[in-house]
């Protein structure tokens, strides 16, 4: 179906390719409209081919102390799980942390890319940027590149001028300020726990041991996450790292093997 | 000297851009402008021509803002200013769009100077024929600033300076005179700098003053007020470098 667009052309006449220099408004945007047979859902098609499902669990919040930032460390190709060792809190500046869900080159392309502008930003203007600038930046990127399958979705915790402060940005190019957000395939199970267990003023062991249940919780029942729990604080003096238990043991931890009353017992039978 | 004086892109052999000292002469014929940064408040002061009877004065603003907390003022030619403060305009949005803050005035200012450096560095071009002086209040901090920029794109912060005709006497007065102030205090400061070069009167000058809460233009009945001020002062003070041999 051809569609008319004579009414998206531009009445203006355009003088070859706009020089900055000589004119910050010149003609009137106009674009060209693909040719498809189904103009309003081939989109979506796309976007379902190119979308992997982000199979993971990371989680962070903001509590009276600062930040908590955590995630489980498995790697998974469909059924296979190619790793148990994946870093997936990335460390963007000595004062803001990133999580990773989703394309792991992706994650780490783009954060790379992010502290590389920050520091760029902290050089030019003199003064660090803010967690709020931080996120957009790397917002405003992933949605240049919306639809083309970029697969991320990351949480951006930070401590600045204002505070802590923790954003969930994702490559549809959404961007959302919050307290609490759990990410990836295992996040149902993580939100369930944190939700349960989530006080604003809780002390920093606290906070660290409810967002190392939350994650082991989510590993025990979803499959594309396990292998190590890591936890993360963002405090004024930025990140540290408190700690990275092996969720199997973790497991047994929480609930060790209660040897079991017997009732009776089996007795050697003597002779033949 | 005539060959290389033509292009903005050719040196001269003793180093010169003769087009961006010919832009500094354009900017040292046009009307002076004085600003005055106090403790909490900084003043900018306008050299007025008197207008013509038909005129709408208001149209003819010479102090504009940039944003809620920064504005400018500049001596040389206007027209080129149109098109500098239209463009600052759009980075200040632009700015508050992609990191969610205000600009500093030291940001903007750089985005100033690196817009006239650009046209004295490219071809066909010739470069802005205006110095800016650009107050404001950091966003958070709440620091008052002052900076100047020129055609050659150079900029840097300033507790008090003037550009434009008879800048180097108001330089020379304000460096004699200027102390820390704030308040009334440094927008008198600001106007006497002025009125050095100038005819007294509201009239002849146009004064904001920026603060915390935003910029205000005073009217000509308060810059009037102030000037009287200021005059009856200076009588005071002839009057008692005079009297004193007398007591003895």
């Amino acid at each position: 179906m051809k569609l008319d667009t004579s009414g998206l052309e531009s009445a203006a006449p355009v003088w070859g390719a706009p020089s900055e220099l000589v004119d910050g408004f010149s003609a009137a945007p106009s674009f060209e409209v693909p040719n498809t047979t189904d103009f309003d859902g081939f989109q979506k098609e796309a976007i379902q081919m190119v979308k992997p499902a982000k199979g993971t669990t990371t989680l962070a919040f903001i509590f009276k102390e600062g930040v908590m930032v955590a995630a489980d460390s498995r790697a998974s190709m469909g059924g296979y799980i190619s790793s148990q060792s994946v870093k997936k809190i990335i460390e963007i500046n000595p004062y803001m942390l990133g999580t990773m869900a989703g394309g792991a080159a992706d994650c780490q392309f783009w954060h790379r890319n992010l502290g590389i502008k920050c520091r760029l930003h902290e050089l030019a203007n003199k003064r660090r940027i803010s967690v709020t600038g931080a996120s957009k930046l790397l917002a405003n990127i992933l949605y240049s590149y919306r639809g083309m399958g970029l697969s991320v979705g990351t949480m951006i915790a930070g401590w600045d001028e204002t505070g802590p402060g923790l954003y969930y940005v994702d490559s549809e190019g959404g961007r959302l300020k919050g307290m609490h957000f759990s990410v990836g395939s295992g996040s149902p199970y993580a939100y369930g726990v944190l939700d349960n267990g989530y006080r604003y003023d809780m002390s920093v062991e606290e906070a660290a041991e409810l967002a190392r249940r939350s994650i082991y919780h989510a590993t025990f029942r979803d499959g594309a996450s396990g292998g190590v729990a890591s936890v993360y604080y963002v405090g004024p003096n930025g990140w540290k790292k408190l700690s990275g238990d092996d969720v199997g043991e973790l497991h047994y931890e929480y609930y060790p093997v209660m040897p079991s009353t017997v009732e009776q017992e089996m007795v050697e039978v003597g002779g033949a | 000297m005539a060959r290389y004086d033509r292009a903005i892109t050719v040196f001269s052999p003793d180093g010169h851009l003769f087009q961006v000292e010919y832009a500094l002469e354009a900017v040292r014929k046009g009307n002076a402008a004085v600003g005055v940064r106090g403790t909490d408040i900084v003043v900018l002061g306008v050299e007025k021509k008197s207008a013509a009877k038909l005129q709408d004065s208001r149209s003819v603003r010479k102090i504009v803002n940039l944003d809620d907390h920064i504005a400018l003022a500049c001596a040389g030619l206007k027209a080129d200013a149109r098109v500098l403060i239209n463009r600052a305009r759009i980075e200040c949005q632009s700015h508050r769009l992609t990191v969610e803050d205000p600009v500093t005035v030291e940001y903007i200012t750089r985005y100033i100077a690196g817009l006239q450096q650009k046209y004295t560095q490219s071809g066909g071009v010739r470069p802005f024929g205006l110095s800016t002086l650009i107050v404001g209040f950091d966003p958070y901090s709440g620091v008052p600033s002052l900076y100047q920029t020129d055609p050659s794109g150079t900029f840097s912060a300033w507790k008090a300076n003037a550009t434009g005709r008879n800048s180097n006497s108001i330089r020379e007065f304000l460096e004699k005179n200027y102390k820390e102030t704030s308040g009334q205090e440094t927008v008198k400061l600001a106007i006497r700098a002025l009125l050095e070069v100038v005819e007294s009167g509201g009239k002849n000058i146009e004064v904001a003053v920026m603060t915390k809460e935003g910029l205000r233009q005073l009217d000509e009945a308060e810059i009037d007020a102030i000037a009287a001020e200021i005059e009856a002062e200076k009588e005071a003070t002839e009057a008692a470098k005079k009297a004193p041999p007398k007591e003895k």
